[in-house]
């Protein structure tokens, strides 16, 4: 079962702190959706409030078409997988699977044989009768996936449910999380504060900070064309240059940067527009600079020298120095091939069409992100 | 290492003279338990099991040993249903005056079993209720209750705050959650209680000797033997008493705490 | 607001929950108590209560010396008991915390506790087994000739020291054992390794981390002692009354119930003070 959920105008206050401010999101049905932000951007707030732990001080939830206002958690069609999976630590694993269709009323047999269908979709069939604490940690995180299953949700709700694993098991879990999704084509809801989990799993990512939504886009919009600074920062490395506007022509946007004057190409402009003027921020990643000879179009931001740099398997990092502006760093990823000699200049060469134009600049965002 | 080794030896010593201290009492009240002879103290004239016997053939002292497991299996269980609850409403909710009610109710705690004994036996005489193993009965409720809240409550981590959410969430009704998901995971800690009060009841003697009248408990039985002086006939009922201390200790230890043990 | 309805039926449900307990608690033992208080204000003509609402009874306890006397015999008996406990167990805590093997601790504080589940009347009685004039002790100084008179042992304050001792020591041991193995032992490791020796790892780390241990013993120990009829009853004979001996001969052989009442008054008054000064150790947690 598979549900659409509409999030309109929610507000959740505590006292004087407001947790979520004046959210709002259409959800799909079967969409697998990732709520991403760091601790206290109000994420597992949005989550609690579509699962009924808590209620919305302003705004309403719909899901199916339906106002969860009055609905407490136990006769929504959401269910939870919780971080600590919470799983129930005297029942057997099947019994743990089985609770929730046995609050339905639903016949011995009948629950059980639908437990064992989901213990055997996770792969711990022949573990039925085992309780909770002989599990792995992995282990446990399936079970608690079945049980959330178990009773047919038209919403699973996914809170930092990998968040206890070790890097390794996590990444096989994502898989897993994200193969089940498109078999049982139930929306799920999931949050985390792991930016690469985020872009594995997610068919969109919704990125939150103080209590408000930055972005929403699939994993490579928010990635190459985020459109706040707060969302480029958090889904990777990035380079911020700040600069203004000066003109945003038909043939391309003329921007002024403490590295000099650039044209770029109008898609590298967000929306909302920016006028002419206005305080701007170039946001280039560190893999999109390129080798100053080769073809395709380029533009140049001046020369840099190199400070140091190491080497990551796929690439070598260096931190590099503008020659116009000695006191900032440039990150940038080098081939593996390059040789990276401190002190040696280099020219930052960059593809127009990777560079993302963003409102504002970099330290007035950062006073933002202060509570 | 001459220091180490001597100071292991001192070790040693010592804890083997505390546990001397320790069992003295209790290995004499055993061995002249089973005294031939009219005195439980030496010379030790041989063994001799007619003591027991005569404690078994006491009717007095066998109506007494079940009025007291009467009312410590009765009274450990309100107490525990009680302070179950209560924990369970403090812990999971948020309420007003949390802290004061928690106070209130581990208050009895700080005071001596003789003042709660005195301030029931006044209201009692003054509401006109008569003394019987009822009236005992609720004395050990009032004592063992802050007992049994502050073990249930203490085990009570948010951790299972979760997991009553992902019940509640999966559809259950509150009823449900307490008694399909929050008292079976917390068993452990509720058995514990419930042990501790039985034998907290079972030893208690103030409160029932204050607050009975013509049935009486063992502790008070006991205490009237003592009137007569040394006499073997009480080595044995203590022996047994303490018998039967042991091997609710012994439930405990086997059921309880080896299986949070194990977890 | 329509949306806070939720929160609020919870809230009205946590009531329910918590209601019968805190009824019992104020019928049982909130009211007893005020009624008890009033009953000290009261006094006794013949077999009727007559409430006089004074302090005479007070006034009373201050100006008669035996019932004075009850309880400073009682306070010194309490600190006595309390400050022999802790020496006798912190010793015995910290041996079976760091010489004991890990897989037998268990078992030597179960050992160490046993005794506690001797019936509280029974455990008086074996010590005067032990104590009395034919006695064990007596009787062996006798046999290897130590001693040619019986030592005068039963029906003295000592008896009811040791007495309380035998109790507390097994109580105390349990309350800072806890304290020590709940430490990391790297605290230690870092007091030794920036060049703390033995003794004074102990008095400035080992100490002040399980004085919260003793302080929860000491008070338990302080309230149990000082409200206890029993020991001093069985143990202590005639010769000084502690202030429980007093309240019960009020209550028997006097029929004095607003003197007891007030006897119990003061105790309690004791009590908190006890309570005031160990406040801070005293907090309770949940895990």
């Amino acid at each position: 079962m598979t549900a659409p959920v509409s999030i309109r105008n929610a507000t959740k206050t505590f006292g004087d702190f407001t947790a979520l401010n004046d959210v709002s999101l259409e959800i799909e049905a079967g969409e697998f959706i990732v709520l991403l932000g760091p601790s206290g951007c109000g994420k597992t707030t949005l989550l609690s409030l579509l699962g009924g732990f808590l209620s919305p001080s302003k705004g309403t939830i719909e899901i199916a078409g339906r106002d969860m206002g009055q609905v407490p958690p136990s006769k929504r069609p959401t269910t939870t997988m919780f971080q600590d999976y919470a799983l129930f630590p005297h029942m057997t694993l099947r019994d743990n699977v089985a609770f929730g269709l046995k609050m339905r009323k639903i016949g011995k047999s009948e629950r059980h044989a639908k437990a064992e269908e989901l213990l055997d979709m996770v792969g711990l069939k022949s573990s039925a009768d085992k309780k909770p604490h002989e599990l792995s940690g992995g282990q446990r995180q399936r079970i608690a996936l079945a049980r959330a299953l178990a009773v047919e949700p038209d919403v699973l709700l996914l809170d930092e449910p990998l968040g206890a694993l070790d890097l390794k098991l996590r990444r096989q879990m994502q898989d897993e999380l994200k193969a089940i999704q498109k078999r049982v084509g139930t929306t799920f809801v999931h949050v985390t504060h792991d930016q690469e989990e985020a872009m594995a799993i997610a068919d969109r990512i919704v990125v939150m900070n103080g209590g408000k939504i930055e972005d929403v886009g699939r994993p490579e919009d928010i990635y190459m064309r985020p459109k706040t600074l707060f969302s480029a920062s958090f889904m990777g490395e990035v380079n911020f240059i700040p600069g203004t506007l000066d003109a945003a022509t038909d043939d391309g946007v003329h921007i002024n940067t403490i590295l000099g004057a650039v044209k770029l190409p109008a898609t590298a402009l967000c929306t909302p527009p920016i006028k002419a003027g206005e305080k701007i921020t170039l946001a280039i990643r560190p893999e999109h600079f390129r080798a100053s000879t080769g073809t395709g179009p380029r533009i140049t931001l001046g020369a840099a020298k190199i400070s140091d740099g190491a080497f990551f398997g796929t690439h070598h990092r260096a931190h590099l120095s503008p020659v116009d502006y000695p006191n900032m760093t440039i990150t940038a990823h080098m081939p593996q091939s390059a040789i990276i000699e401190p002190g040696a200049w280099i020219d930052l060469t960059i593809d127009p069409a990777s560079i993302t134009v963003l409102p504002g600049h970099p330290s007035a965002a950062k006073q933002e992100d202060a509570p | 290492m001459i220091s180490s080794r001597f100071s292991k030896a001192l070790s040693w010593a010592y804890l083997i003279a505390l546990y001397g201290f320790i069992f003295l009492p209790v290995a004499v009240l055993v061995l002249f338990s089973f005294q031939d002879g009219r005195l439980p103290v030496p010379p030790f004239n041989g063994a001799t099991l007619k003591w027991y016997a005569q404690v078994f053939a006491d009717d007095r002292l066998m109506s007494a040993l079940g009025n007291s497991l009467m009312v410590a299996l009765g009274s450990s269980t309100v107490a525990c249903i009680l302070g179950f609850c209560a924990a369970y409403g403090l812990a999971r909710y948020i309420l007003p005056a949390s802290r004061l009610q928690r106070g209130l109710l581990v208050a009895p705690m700080t005071v001596s079993y003789l003042i709660i004994a005195l301030g029931l036996l006044s209201t009692f005489n003054w509401v006109g209720i008569s003394l019987s193993l009822w009236t005992v009965g609720i004395g050990h409720v009032v004592i063992n209750l802050p007992l049994c809240f502050a073990i249930i409550y203490a085990s009570m981590g948010d951790h299972q705050k979760n997991i009553e959410r992902a019940a509640r969430d999966l559809g259950a009704a509150e009823w449900q959650v307490m008694t399909q998901v929050s008292a079976p995971m917390l068993m452990p800690s509720i058995l514990a209680a419930f042990f501790l009060s039985v034998t907290f009841s079972w030893d208690e003697f103030i409160i029932s000797f204050l607050l009975s009248r013509f049935d009486v408990t063992l502790p008070v039985e006991i205490w009237s033997m003592l009137r007569s002086g040394l006499n073997p006939k009480t080595n044995a009922v203590g022996s047994i008493v303490f018998l039967v201390s042991v091997a609710l200790l012994l439930i405990l230890e086997l059921i309880v705490f080896r299986r949070t043990a194990k977890k | 607001m329509a949306t806070t309805t939720l929160e609020t039926r919870e809230n009205r449900r946590a009531w329910g929950f918590v209601t019968p307990a805190l009824l019992w608690t104020v019928a049982f033992f909130v009211i007893p108590f005020i009624v008890m208080a009033a009953i000290s204000l009261a006094t006794r003509k013949g077999r009727e209560l007559v409430m006089m609402w004074n302090l005479d009874n007070y006034v009373t306890f201050f100006e008669k010396a035996h019932l004075l006397k009850g309880l400073f015999v009682s306070l010194e008996i309490t600190f006595t008991v309390t400050f022999i406990s802790i020496l006798l167990a912190y010793p015995l805590a910290w041996i079976i915390a760091e010489r004991v093997p890990q897989k037998w601790q268990r078992m030597a504080l179960i050992m160490a506790i046993l005794p506690f589940w001797t019936s509280y009347v029974v455990r008086s009685y074996s010590w005067l087994l032990v104590l009395a004039k034919n006695g064990v002790i007596n009787n062996t100084l006798m046999q290897i000739g130590l001693i040619a008179e019986p030592l005068e042992m039963a029906s003295t304050r000592s008896a009811t020291v040791i007495g309380f001792v035998h109790f507390f020591v097994m109580l105390l041991t349990l309350t800072i054992y806890a304290n020590l193995v709940q430490m990391p032992p790297n605290y230690r490791r870092a007091a030794a390794d920036l060049g703390a020796n033995g003794f004074q790892v102990f008095w400035h780390v080992v100490l002040p981390l399980t004085l919260p241990g003793i302080m929860v013993g000491a008070f338990l120990t302080f309230v149990l002692c000082i409200g206890d009829y029993i020991t001093p009853q069985i143990l202590g004979g005639n010769n000084e009354l502690a202030l429980p001996q007093i309240i019960m001969l009020q209550l028997g052989r006097r029929a004095d119930f607003p003197m007891a009442a007030t006897l119990s008054i003061i105790l309690m008054g004791v009590v908190t003070l006890a309570y005031i000064a160990c406040a801070r150790w005293l907090k309770m947690e949940r895990t």
